[in-house]
């Protein structure tokens, strides 16, 4: 208990009145990261469940790894780096400053306004500072990274009062403030590649030319171009499959964005807008990621049951109508996903209403 | 009559430390109290002081609010203590109980001829009108009120919870005679429900409607029961009683006196040999557990609605359970980020899924920190009503009558919410957020 003695020891300087009261957030959250706290039940049911939200947000951030190793392993493969290890080594050290960008900033700034508001750290920023970098491209200039990320955590989360309480999915605001803010570095045909090397992804050959380069097993392993974890298809279902497995996301969700998306990508296809077949929606770009990351987080998306399908559904149906409608803009996913951010609670809203008009008839039907 | 009600949703929690079916007679206690706490709103005006001497059944004190309620001694004997708190708030009134027990003669009515008032003047004479529990708001019953209907639930599905087959086995002729009384209370109906596989008699007890659920926790809860047999609708009132005081009730009827004598079942991983035991309501915890080792949370109830109650405290009036569990004040090191194989979730983000008919000994410990509403989709599984949690909840938040209302807050009491609050990884609060709303209802109201 060496360990528990120190942390007891230097508790008082950083407790109120303490030397270093100002690190007070700062120093729970780094204790309760280390020990779960000591606290027990004084009201309501005295025994509870060993879950917590640190362990519902490291679930997420463990389904994300196998997507960022196979994207760090793609980035190397597409500067054309021969064998499994020098290409995956390479993209590692190419993707690493942005992850560290992004933590550091976000969890900077979580960390100061946990401290102003005397509020535990939330855990959510584990998850999103992880998910900034893996739906930036990996070339994007890192002050870039560092300006979206804090715009997303602050106008994204804090300004609505943090963790719980934002309107829309941080990560994606921070891709979609980079993407409106520094058009030219995030978009057009010359990024998504790493040095030396740039041409357009395979999302936006689909836009412009009908089909694509790559074949439909490279799209879905994951083995051409993009943002760095929404390449691999097969990486993101096994993340997913994670997920659903602990019941961290919705199942609800993640099936009728696939569903919603499949149902548009068929719809085109019939009529003749498009004519590549309805799932290859689901290999390129981030419509996987997005799938299976964005719009299941449980804050930003609908919260009843049936609300879940109805913005599950809307989501994959819009992201592929964007894509396809609108080809100046051909990733349809984060647009999509943060629209029906927006109209989630609108959903939620007739949900419940429905609700209260079972129990509003009840009165009638007693008199 | 019977209707069959299969329940999906729910939980059973696996705990260490099931009574097994042996009865024992605890020893006289060596004092008895009543408290105004074990009872929602109730503002209460003592009739007693120290050194009055009582018999069972005389009134201690009253609730101011409604002068007709009366709260009685379960022993005779002498006023020993009143315990109060901070401001003088009444905690208890203590009664050290005579050697010979002497029961206040109760003019017991014929139910079936006496009028309705007659019967609610002997049930209030006899203190046993504050075991009737009304809802909404879970409140002692009104007496100048009628109920919509009666509902009585014949079990109890919450962790560890005692058999009513078992403790009520001799006792046929009492409840019969109880829920005869019920009967009249009400011009509506009185329902009965019983566990599908349950065996006993109370699919025989006449004059009741007769229901029996399958199903997890809260399948035994009496509000989930009222919500899939006749809901609550606003405006209306509908009463409950605990089965075994329905007994009380009735042998009070057969007898003609009160005998506050009970069953409940001692329970939890830190008894020896958990089982059964004779009291009489109110008793010292001391004269059930005996000597009980130091860092051990007793809990009057169960454990996910029971009061805490300390070594030399007592148990409640309407606990038919003593739970005895180890505290959890210890830190457990990165505690989150292990397999944790000795603790239960119902997420498979931990391995309790793995082995399903698993004991566990579980402790006090809150596991986690409180934080704010994130997991959505959670909470409507382990409540078998058509209500939305967390919408409820968050209108008791933010103090707006007219969406609790509206979002059901008629319907339901914190203990429909504890398997909810259970299984928050986010740790808030439920059951006290909704009792919150509830009194902030009674007193806008």
């Amino acid at each position: 208990m060496g360990l528990r003695q120190f942390v007891d020891k230097i508790k008082p300087t950083f407790s109120e009145g303490g030397k270093l009261s100002f690190l007070h957030s700062t120093f729970e959250g780094f204790e309760t990261f280390l020990y779960v706290p000591n606290t027990t039940t004084q009201r309501g049911a005295h025994v509870r469940d060993c879950n917590d939200i640190k362990r519902v947000m490291i679930m997420v951030v463990l389904a994300l790894v196998p997507a960022m190793l196979v994207g760090m392993y793609n980035v190397g493969y597409q500067a054309g780096i021969e064998g499994i290890l020098p290409a995956f080594w390479f993209g590692f050290l190419k993707a690493l400053p942005t992850i560290i960008v992004s933590y550091v900033t976000g969890l900077a700034i979580e960390f100061a306004f946990a401290q102003k508001r005397k509020h535990e750290i939330n855990e959510g920023f584990l998850v999103t500072g992880l998910l900034i970098p893996l739906v930036m491209p990996v070339t994007v200039p890192l002050w870039i990274v560092a300006l979206s990320t804090a715009f997303a955590v602050i106008i994204g989360k804090e300004v609505f009062g943090g963790t719980g309480m934002n309107v829309f999915n941080p990560a994606l605001l921070a891709r979609a403030f980079a993407f409106f803010a520094y058009t030219p570095q995030m978009s057009g045909e010359a990024v998504w590649y790493a040095d030396g090397k740039t041409g357009a992804t395979a999302l936006e050959q689909l836009a412009t030319t009908g089909d694509m380069q790559w074949s439909v097993m490279d799209a879905f392993l994951g083995l051409i171009p993009g943002s760095l974890g929404e390449t691999s298809t097969a990486a993101i279902l096994l993340g997913a499959a994670l997920l659903l497995f602990t019941g961290v996301a919705s199942w609800r969700i993640m099936l009728s964005v696939f569903v919603g998306g499949l149902a548009f990508g068929y719809l085109f296809d019939a009529v003749g807008v498009t004519d590549y077949p309805a799932y290859y929606h689901l290999l390129v770009g981030g419509f996987a990621f997005g799938a299976v990351f964005m719009a299941t987080d449980p804050v930003t998306s609908a919260q009843t049951n049936c609300g879940k399908w109805i913005y599950g559904f809307m989501v994959g149906a819009l992201a592929v109508l964007i894509r396809v409608v609108n080809p100046a803009y051909p990733e349809g996913m984060m647009l999509s996903i943060l629209f029906m951010n927006a109209l989630a609670p609108l959903i939620d809203y007739f949900v419940v209403e429905r609700n209260i008009a079972r129990r509003k008839k009840l009165i009638k039907n007693v008199k | 009559m019977s209707k069959n009600i299969k329940l999906r949703k729910g939980l059973d929690i696996n705990l260490a430390g099931k009574a097994e079916a042996r009865l024992e007679v605890a020893p006289m206690a060596k004092s008895y109290a009543v408290s105004p706490l074990d009872y929602e709103n109730v503002t209460p005006k003592l009739l007693v002081k120290v050194g009055d001497k009582v018999e069972a059944g005389s009134a201690l004190f009253f609730d101011k609010n409604n002068p007709r309620i009366l709260f009685t001694s379960p022993v005779s004997g002498v006023v020993s203590a009143i315990n109060r708190g901070e401001k003088r708030k009444l905690l208890s009134v203590a009664v050290e109980p005579d050697q010979q027990q002497v029961a206040k003669a109760i003019k017991v009515v014929d139910t079936a001829k006496a009028s309705r008032e007659e019967i609610v003047e002997m049930l209030l004479e006899s203190g046993l009108w504050t075991r009737i529990v009304e809802r909404p708001y879970g409140i002692i019953a009104n007496p100048d009120r009628e109920p919509k209907a009666i509902f009585v639930s014949a079990f109890d599905s919450a962790p560890l919870a005692p058999d009513y087959n078992f403790i009520l086995k001799e006792e046929k002729a009492a409840v019969e005679a109880g829920m005869a009384l019920l009967a009249r209370l009400t011009k509506g109906k009185v329902h009965l429900s019983a566990r599908k596989s349950a065996e006993g008699y109370m699919s025989e007890v006449k004059g009741v409607e007769y229901h029996t659920f399958e199903g997890k926790h809260p399948a035994g809860n009496v509000g989930v029961q009222i919500h899939h047999i006749d809901r609550i609708a606003k405006g209306d009132i509908v009463w409950t009683v605990n089965i075994q005081d329905v007994a009380i009730i009735g042998r009070m009827l057969l007898s003609g006196k009160l005998d506050m004598s009970k069953t409940i079942a001692v329970t939890g991983s830190e008894v020896a040999k958990p089982c059964y035991k004779r009291i009489i309501a109110g008793a010292a915890v001391e004269s059930i557990v005996g000597k009980t080792a130091e860092n051990v949370r007793i809990i009057s109830g169960n454990v996910l609605t029971g009061r805490t109650t300390a070594a030399d405290g007592y148990i409640s009036a309407d606990a038919n359970q003593l739970t005895l569990i180890p505290e959890g004040n210890v830190y457990e090191l990165l505690g989150w980020a292990m397999p944790r194989f000795h603790r239960f979730s119902v997420s498979r983000a931990y391995f309790s899924w793995l082995c399903p008919k698993k004991e566990y000994k579980l402790d006090t410990n809150l596991n986690g920190g409180e934080r704010p509403f994130v997991v959505t989709g959670l909470y409507e599984n382990y409540l078998p009503m058509d209500v939305y949690v967390s919408y409820l909840l968050k209108a008791c938040l933010v103090k707006d009558l007219d969406k609790m209302e509206n979002l059901g807050l008629y319907e339901v009491l914190p203990e429909d919410l504890a398997l909810c609050e259970f299984v928050d990884p986010s740790k808030i609060e439920m059951q006290q957020i909704l009792r919150d709303g509830i009194n902030l209802m009674i007193k806008e109201s």
